[in-house]
C-alpha cells in the first residue's frame, strides 16, 4: 500500500478507501461516452474535516481530488482525467435542517434527490423542492453544479438558482461559508444583499473546491397535481406555444418531447404541461388557462389537447421519472446520451431540424425533450440518442452526432449544458477573451496547486 | 376501391329526419334536418359536417339501416374538414397501424380478440374464460379501427380492415369474441355497409359472457344493486346486442336504472367531444351523464368501453358510485376478486379528496 | 443462463436498484454494507462484463463483490429497464463462471465442500440432522405431507425452535405429516445461488427421486429457500409435487378453526424473507396469522412487503456472512429498524432470518429489548388450552 493511500485510511477509515482495481476501474467511467481513466484511490468522506484533511493531503502531494456525486452527467464530469483521489461524497448523506418558516434544506455534500423527496413526504408534506428528472440516485449538490434542471425550472430557473448557501472546502483545504450563513444563522440567501459568491462553484464541476453542505430552497407543494397533453405537428408553432403556457405564471413544469417511436408519439410535437392546485377549482382554473391559452391552435387544428386516461398519468407525474431512464435501453444497448444545450426557445425548429438530420446521417435513434426554463427565457434541448454498448461503432456514431450537435447549438447562438472537456474548450475558444482570464484567475486563485478536477475549465 | 351502400331514395322518403332530429348535439327542427341532411348527401358543406360530435347515434336513430353516420364521415373527409386537431387524428393513425407486431395465444377455432386494448391481459381471468382462453389474439395486426370514424378518415378503415380481417381468419379462425364492442361493431355494421366478406363469425362478448353465466349458474350470487349503464358509442352500430345487457343484468341480480340518459338517449362519455370541441360542452355532457346516474339511484356504473370507463371513473368515483366493467361485474357474480382497480395516482383530484378526508 | 453474457451490457448503471420504492434509504443489502458502486447491483453488473470483455481481471476481491450479492431481488423489483427479471440469473450465470473456472472466494469453497460431503453448509453430521426431531414421525407413504426441514431448521440451535413448534402444532392440527429424519438432503437453494450448476443438479434429482420413490404429493417447508427452489427450479429434475410453504399452511388450518388460538400479549413486527416475498409474492399468509392471534398488534417496519429489506443472509450469507463485520451489516440494520418500530417481537418466516437476526440484536445490545422468533413459536405460544 502507498503512503497516500494509509493516508487515506487514517482520515477516513480503512473500510472507505480503496485503490484496488474493482473500484478504480468502476469509478474511472460514467454512463455516457467519454473515454474513462481510473482515479488511484477512491474514498467515502464521512465528515467536512475528512474532505479538509483529503484535500490538504492532495495538496502536499499533489495529486488531484476530484468530488463526484452519482456520476450520472454522461458527459464525463468526474471522470478523473488526471488520476488521483475520487471522492465519493454519497456517506455525506444527512438532511441537517428543514427550515419551514423560511422554506430552505440544508443537505450534506452527497445527499440524494430521491432521500430529501422521500425526507419531505414523509415529514413535510406541504414542502417540495425541485426534483430533477435524473435517476434517484443523483446528488442534490452535484446537480447544482451542473446548474441541472428539475421540476420547478419552470416557475423558478435552473436548480442552481435555488440555491441558498453553501459550506465549501477550497482547493487549498480552507472551509468557507457562502451566502446568508457566512453571517447568519440562517440559510436563506445565497448572497443577496452581499457579493453572491456562489458562483465561484456552480458550474465549476468541482475544480474551485468541494462543497460539503448546500441549502437549497423549498416550495409549496399542492396537493393536487395533474398531467395535460398537448400536441401539435408544427414545430414553427412550438416556441410560441411553450413561450405562452410559460407566460401565464401558472403551470408547474413544460416539456416538449419528440420521438419517432413509441408510434403515438411519432410525428408529433408532445407537450407536457403539469398543473398544479390546493383545490378542485385552483385545478381547473389552471386547466382553463391552459385551454384559453391554446385555443387558437385548437380552433386551426394545427394543436389539441389529448385527454389522458388515468393509467397513463402516474408515469406522466412521476419523481423522478424512471421513462427518462428507460430511454436508454431503448434499442437493447443500454445506453444513451445527450447533447443538452441551453438555448432561446426560438431555436426550437432548427434544433428540430439538426436533430433528425444527425440521426438519418448516422443512422441513431433519437428523441428530444425540451424544458421551458424560467418561464421562457431559454430552454434546455435535448440531443439524445441511444447507443449500444456491446457495439463499439454505434458508440462513436453517437459521440460524432453529439460532436456536432454542440458545434451547431453554439453557432446557433445556445450555450452547452455541463459540457464534456472537449466542449468545454469549444466554449472558452468562443469565449470574451477577459472573460475567460477573469474565469482562470478565480480558478488559479482558488486551486493553486491544480488539483481539483484536473481537465476540465482548462484553458490551453 | 370500398363504397358505402347508401341508398339516398330511403332519405328521400323519410319525413322523420331522426339521424338529425333526435341528435342530442345538434338541434334540428324536422324542416331543416330535411334541408341540412339533403346538403349531407349531396356532398355540399354544412353545419353538420362541422359540429357533428362523432357519437354514433345516428346510425341507430335511422329506421331505414342507410349509414347516415357512415355517410358523414365520408363528407367529412372529402371536404378535408378536420373533427379533432389534425394532430390528435395522427397520433391515432401512427398509434395503430399494423407493424407487423402482435401477440396470440394458443389461437383455436374459437378465440377471444383483445383487440389493441392490453386492458383485457387483466380483465380475462377465471372461470368465465375456461375452455377458451389461452386462444386470444392481440395487437395492432387484429385492432378494429373503427375508432378513425371520429376523425374523418374512412379512408384508412377502407384501407386496413380487409388486411385486419385476413389477419385473423389467417389464425385459423372461425368463432372470433369480441371482447372490445367496437371489434364486432366493425365486423357486423361497418364491415356490411362497405361489403367486406368477413369469412369468421363474430360474438359480442356480451353474448359470450350470457351463455358462459347460464352454464356457471349455480355458483351466481346475486349482486342485488342498481346499477347505471352507460352506452358506448360503437353500441349504436349494433343496437341489437343491447339485450344482453338486460339478459346478464337479470342472471346476476343487478336492477338496469331507468334513467334519462340511457338506450336511445344514452350520453357520450365525452372525452373524443373534448379532444374535438373543448372542454365546455365535454364537461356539460359528463356532469349531466354523471348527475343522471346520482339521481336514479345508481350505486354502479358498468361500463362496456375501456375508453368510456378511462374518461368517466374518476368522475364517477367522485359522485359516490362505483365504476365497474362489465366483464368485472360477472366476475364478481360468481365470487371472483374484480381485476384490479385504477390507481388513485391517476385520479390526483379524487386522490385529494380522499386524502383530505 | 449463459445469455447473461449477450445480455449484461444492457445495465445503465442508473442506480435505482439501490433504493426501496419510497426511497427512503438504501435497500440493497450489500450496497448499504459497503457503500462503494462496485457493491450495487449496476455496479456488479459492470464488472461482471468488465471481466467478460477482459478489461478486468479476476481477483479475490472481484468474486468477494460478486458474492456478497445476497440475490435478495430488490434490484429486480427497482430496475425500471425491461430486463429487471433478468438481474439475478445474469449474477447467478456469471457466478457459474466462475465456479467452472474454479475461481471462488474460500468461503464459498467451503459452502460447497460442506454441502458436497455432509448434505449441510455447516459440515455437521448427516445423523445428527434430526437430533432436534424428539421423536417426531418419519415420512410414510400415504402421509399427506412430507415436512422438509431443510439444513438450518435441522442444525441451527435457533432454527430447530421453529422446526419443533411447526412439528407440535402440525400434530395438534391433526395434520397427517412426516419428515426424512437423517436421509434429508440439502435443498440447494443457495448452490444454485452461488452458481454450482452440477452439485445443484445432484441435489434437485437426488432429493426428486427420493420423494417420488416415498409417492411424496405435497411438501411443506420450513425455510422459503427451500420453498422457492422446489417450487421454482426443480421442474428439470422431473419434480412432480406441490410445495407449500409453512405459513401458508398455518394460516389455512387457522381459517379452518384446527388451530384455536389465545391472549397473547405483544407489539410484533414483520421480517417478509426475501425467497417468500419477492421471489413467491406471499406476503399476505404470514401477517394473516400474526393478526389472527388475539392480543397480537403487528406494526409493520417502514420497509415491508415488495420493499422489505433484506436480512443480509441470501445466497449462502447466513453462513459465509460476506456482509459481517459493521454497524452497517443488513441484518444489524434491519434489527435497528425493527426496534425503532416500537415492537417488542421481530416475527420471521424463515430460519436464515432468524439466525442473522439473532446474532445482531445481541450485537447491538438490544436482546432484552427485541425477540427474535419464528412465526410458529409465536404461534405455538398463542395456542389455546381449550
Amino acid at each position: 500500500m502507498s503512503d497516500i493511500h494509509e493516508d487515506l485510511a487514517r482520515i477516513v477509515g480503512k473500510n472507505w478507501v480503496s485503490s484496488q482495481k474493482e473500484e478504480r476501474y468502476l469509478y474511472g467511467r460514467d454512463p455516457g461516452l467519454m473515454p474513462p481513466h481510473e482515479p488511484e484511490y477512491v474514498v467515502m468522506p464521512k465528515t467536512t474535516e475528512e474532505v479538509q484533511e483529503i484535500v490538504k493531503l492532495a495538496n502536499r502531494e499533489k495529486v488531484p481530488v476530484v468530488p463526484k456525486g452519482a456520476g450520472l452527467s454522461l458527459t464525463g464530469l468526474v471522470i478523473p482525467q488526471r488520476g488521483g483521489i475520487l471522492l465519493d461524497m454519497k456517506r455525506m448523506d444527512k438532511i441537517l435542517e428543514v427550515n419551514d418558516k423560511a422554506g430552505y434544506v440544508i443537505v450534506e455534500g452527497g445527499t440524494t434527490h430521491a432521500t430529501l423527496k422521500s425526507h419531505l413526504m414523509k415529514h413535510y408534506p406541504h414542502l417540495r423542492h425541485s426534483m430533477p428528472d435524473s435517476p434517484p440516485i443523483a446528488t442534490i449538490v452535484a446537480n447544482a453544479v451542473i446548474h441541472g434542471q428539475g421540476r420547478l425550472t419552470q416557475q423558478h430557473g435552473f436548480n442552481s438558482d435555488m440555491v441558498s448557501g453553501l459550506e465549501v472546502v477550497l482547493g487549498t483545504g480552507e472551509l468557507c461559508r457562502i451566502g446568508s450563513c457566512a453571517v447568519s444563522q440562517y440559510w436563506f440567501s445565497k448572497g443577496p444583499p452581499m457579493p453572491d459568491l456562489t458562483g465561484l462553484f456552480l458550474g465549476w464541476f468541482g475544480t474551485t473546491g468541494v462543497i460539503t453542505k448546500l441549502g437549497m430552497k423549498l416550495y409549496p407543494c399542492k396537493k393536487i397535481r395533474d398531467a395535460m397533453m398537448f400536441l401539435t405537428d408544427r414545430a414553427d408553432l412550438v416556441p410560441d406555444i411553450m413561450r405562452k403556457l410559460g407566460r401565464t405564471e401558472m403551470m408547474e413544469d413544460i416539456v416538449s418531447s419528440f420521438a419517432p417511436l413509441p408510434l403515438r408519439l411519432k410525428g408529433n410535437f408532445n407537450i407536457l404541461i403539469i398543473i398544479t392546485g390546493d383545490s378542485e377549482e385552483e385545478v381547473e382554473f389552471k386547466r382553463k388557462m391552459a385551454w384559453d391559452t391554446l385555443w387558437e391552435y385548437f380552433e386551426s387544428r394545427d394543436g389539441g389537447f389529448l385527454s389522458v386516461p388515468p393509467d397513463m398519468k402516474p408515469a406522466l407525474l412521476a419523481m423522478p421519472s424512471k421513462d427518462t431512464t428507460r430511454f436508454a435501453d431503448t434499442s437493447k444497448g443500454g445506453g444513451f446520451e445527450y447533447s443538452g444545450p441551453i438555448t432561446p426557445i426560438e431555436k426550437y425548429p432548427e434544433f428540430i431540424a439538426k436533430l433528425e438530420e444527425l440521426a438519418s446521417k448516422y443512422k441513431l435513434f433519437y428523441a428530444s425533450s425540451a424544458r421551458v426554463i424560467d418561464g421562457g427565457h431559454s430552454m434546455m434541448f435535448s440531443f439524445s440518442y441511444t447507443f449500444n454498448r456491446a457495439d463499439p461503432d454505434s458508440m462513436v456514431r453517437v459521440k460524432t452526432a453529439l460532436d456536432e450537435a454542440a458545434e451547431f447549438a453554439l453557432e446557433q447562438g445556445g450555450v452547452i449544458w455541463k459540457p464534456n472537456i472537449d466542449e468545454q474548450k469549444m466554449v472558452m475558444e468562443r469565449m470574451d477573451p477577459n472573460t475567460l482570464k477573469l474565469m482562470m484567475k478565480l480558478k488559479e486563485l482558488l486551486d493553486p496547486n491544480g488539483i481539483m478536477n484536473p481537465g476540465n475549465w482548462e484553458a490551453k | 376501391m370500398l363504397e358505402l351502400k347508401f341508398d339516398k331514395s330511403k332519405c328521400a322518403d323519410c319525413k322523420a329526419v331522426s339521424c338529425l332530429v333526435k341528435c342530442q348535439y345538434m338541434d334540428f327542427d324536422k324542416d331543416t334536418a330535411k334541408v341540412e341532411w339533403q346538403k349531407v348527401i349531396d356532398g355540399e358543406d354544412c353545419r353538420v359536417l362541422h359540429d357533428c360530435v362523432t357519437c354514433y347515434s345516428c346510425e341507430e336513430y335511422c329506421p331505414f339501416g342507410n349509414h347516415p353516420f357512415y355517410l358523414i364521415v365520408e363528407r367529412q373527409e372529402e371536404k378535408g374538414i378536420l373533427p379533432a386537431p389534425r394532430p390528435v387524428i395522427t397520433m391515432w393513425i401512427n398509434q395503430c397501424q399494423p407493424v407487423g407486431r402482435f401477440m396470440v395465444g394458443k389461437v383455436e377455432e374459437k378465440a377471444l380478440s383483445y383487440c389493441f386494448l392490453p386492458i383485457f391481459n387483466e380483465l380475462v381471468k377465471g372461470k368465465l374464460f375456461d375452455g377458451i382462453w389461452p386462444s386470444m389474439i392481440f395487437g395492432q395486426e387484429f385492432f378494429c379501427n373503427a375508432v378513425y370514424l371520429h376523425y374523418a378518415r374512412m379512408s384508412v378503415i377502407k384501407d386496413r380492415l380487409p388486411k385486419i380481417v385476413e389477419n385473423i381468419a389467417k389464425q385459423g379462425i372461425k368463432e372470433l369474441v369480441c371482447l372490445h364492442d367496437e371489434c364486432y361493431g366493425t365486423f357486423t355494421s361497418i364491415a356490411l355497409a362497405y361489403g367486406i366478406e368477413v369469412p369468421f363469425k363474430p360474438i359480442h362478448y356480451y353474448e359470450y359472457l350470457h351463455d358462459r353465466l347460464k352454464e356457471l349458474k349455480a355458483e351466481i350470487k346475486p349482486l342485488n344493486v342498481k346499477a347505471a349503464y352507460q352506452r358506448n358509442c360503437s353500441a349504436r352500430l349494433i343496437p341489437e346486442t343491447d339485450h344482453f345487457v338486460d339478459d346478464i343484468f337479470g342472471l346476476i341480480g343487478v336492477e338496469r336504472v331507468k334513467r334519462e340518459y340511457d338506450g336511445e338517449n344514452g350520453l357520450c362519455c365525452a372525452e373524443l367531444i373534448r379532444m374535438s370541441k373543448g372542454p365546455k360542452l365535454a364537461d356539460d355532457v359528463q356532469k349531466r351523464n354523471v348527475d343522471d346516474m346520482v339521481k336514479f339511484g345508481a350505486e354502479y356504473c358498468v361500463f362496456n368501453c375501456p375508453a368510456c370507463y378511462d374518461s368517466l371513473v374518476e368522475r364517477v368515483m367522485r359522485a359516490g358510485i362505483k365504476p365497474i366493467r362489465m366483464i368485472d361485474l360477472c366476475k364478481v357474480a360468481i365470487g371472483e376478486e374484480q381485476s384490479q382497480k385504477p390507481a388513485l395516482e391517476g385520479m390526483p383530484v379524487l386522490k385529494a379528496a380522499m386524502e383530505g378526508k | 443462463m449463459q445469455q447473461y453474457a449477450s445480455q449484461i451490457h444492457r445495465c445503465f448503471r442508473c442506480g435505482y436498484c439501490k433504493f426501496p420504492t419510497d426511497y427512503s434509504s438504501f435497500n440493497c443489502p450489500s450496497y448499504r454494507r459497503f457503500r462503494f458502486d462496485s457493491y450495487s447491483t449496476g455496479g456488479r453488473l459492470w464488472l461482471i462484463y468488465a471481466w467478460l470483455k477482459g478489461e478486468v481481471e479476476w481477483s479475490e476481491h472481484l468474486a468477494d463483490i460478486l458474492y456478497a450479492c445476497t440475490t435478495c431481488k430488490n434490484c429486480t423489483e427497482q430496475c425500471p429497464m425491461k430486463f429487471a427479471g433478468d438481474i439475478v440469473d445474469w449474477i447467478v450465470g456469471a457466478r457459474s463462471d466462475m465456479v467452472e473456472k474454479g475461481k471462488i472466494p474460500p468461503r464459498v469453497a467451503r459452502f460447497f465442500e460442506a454441502v458436497h460431503g455432509y448434505g449441510n453448509p455447516l459440515k455437521l453430521l448427516r445423523s445428527d440432522r434430526d437430533a432436534w426431531a424428539d421423536g417426531t414421525k418419519r415420512y410414510e407413504p400415504g402421509d399427506e405431507y412430507l415436512f422438509y426441514v431443510g439444513c438450518l431448521g435441522s442444525y441451527d440451535e435457533n432454527a430447530q425452535k421453529m422446526s419443533k413448534s411447526l412439528a407440535e402444532l402440525l400434530n395438534k392440527a391433526g395434520v397427517s405429516f412426516g419428515i426424512l429424519g437423517s436421509e434429508e438432503e440439502c435443498c440447494g437453494n443457495e448452490i444454485y445461488m452461488l452458481g454450482e450448476m452440477g452439485l445443484f443438479q445432484v441435489l434437485a434429482e437426488k432429493n426428486t427421486q427420493q420423494f417420488k420413490e416415498l409417492g411424496v404429493k405435497k411438501i411443506v417447508t420450513l425455510s422459503p429457500h427451500a420453498y422457492n427452489v422446489m417450487r421454482n427450479n426443480y421442474s428439470a429434475a422431473g419434480a412432480n409435487f406441490q410445495v407449500y410453504h409453512y405459513t401458508q399452511l398455518l394460516s389455512d388450518l387457522i381459517k379452518k378453526n384446527k388451530i384455536k388460538l389465545s391472549q397473547n400479549k405483544a407489539k410484533v413486527t414483520y421480517q417478509d424473507p426475501c425467497f417468500l416475498g419477492r421471489y413467491n409474492k406471499i406476503y399476505d399468509e404470514p401477517r394473516q396469522i400474526l393478526q389472527s392471534i388475539p392480543g397480537i398488534e403487528l406494526i409493520e417496519m417502514e420497509r415491508n412487503r415488495q420493499d422489505a429489506f433484506c436480512c443480509g443472509g441470501g445466497s449462502g450469507n447466513f453462513v459465509m456472512d460476506l456482509l459481517a463485520g459493521s454497524e452497517d451489516s443488513p441484518g444489524r440494520v434491519r434489527v435497528r429498524e425493527a426496534y425503532e418500530t416500537g415492537a417488542d417481537t421481530l416475527a420471521v418466516a424463515c430460519p436464515s432470518c432468524l439466525t442473522i437476526f439473532t446474532d445482531a440484536v445481541k450485537t447491538e445490545d438490544l436482546d432484552e429489548k427485541l425477540t427474535v422468533k419464528g412465526i410458529s413459536q409465536i404461534v405455538m405460544e398463542s395456542l389455546s388450552s381449550k
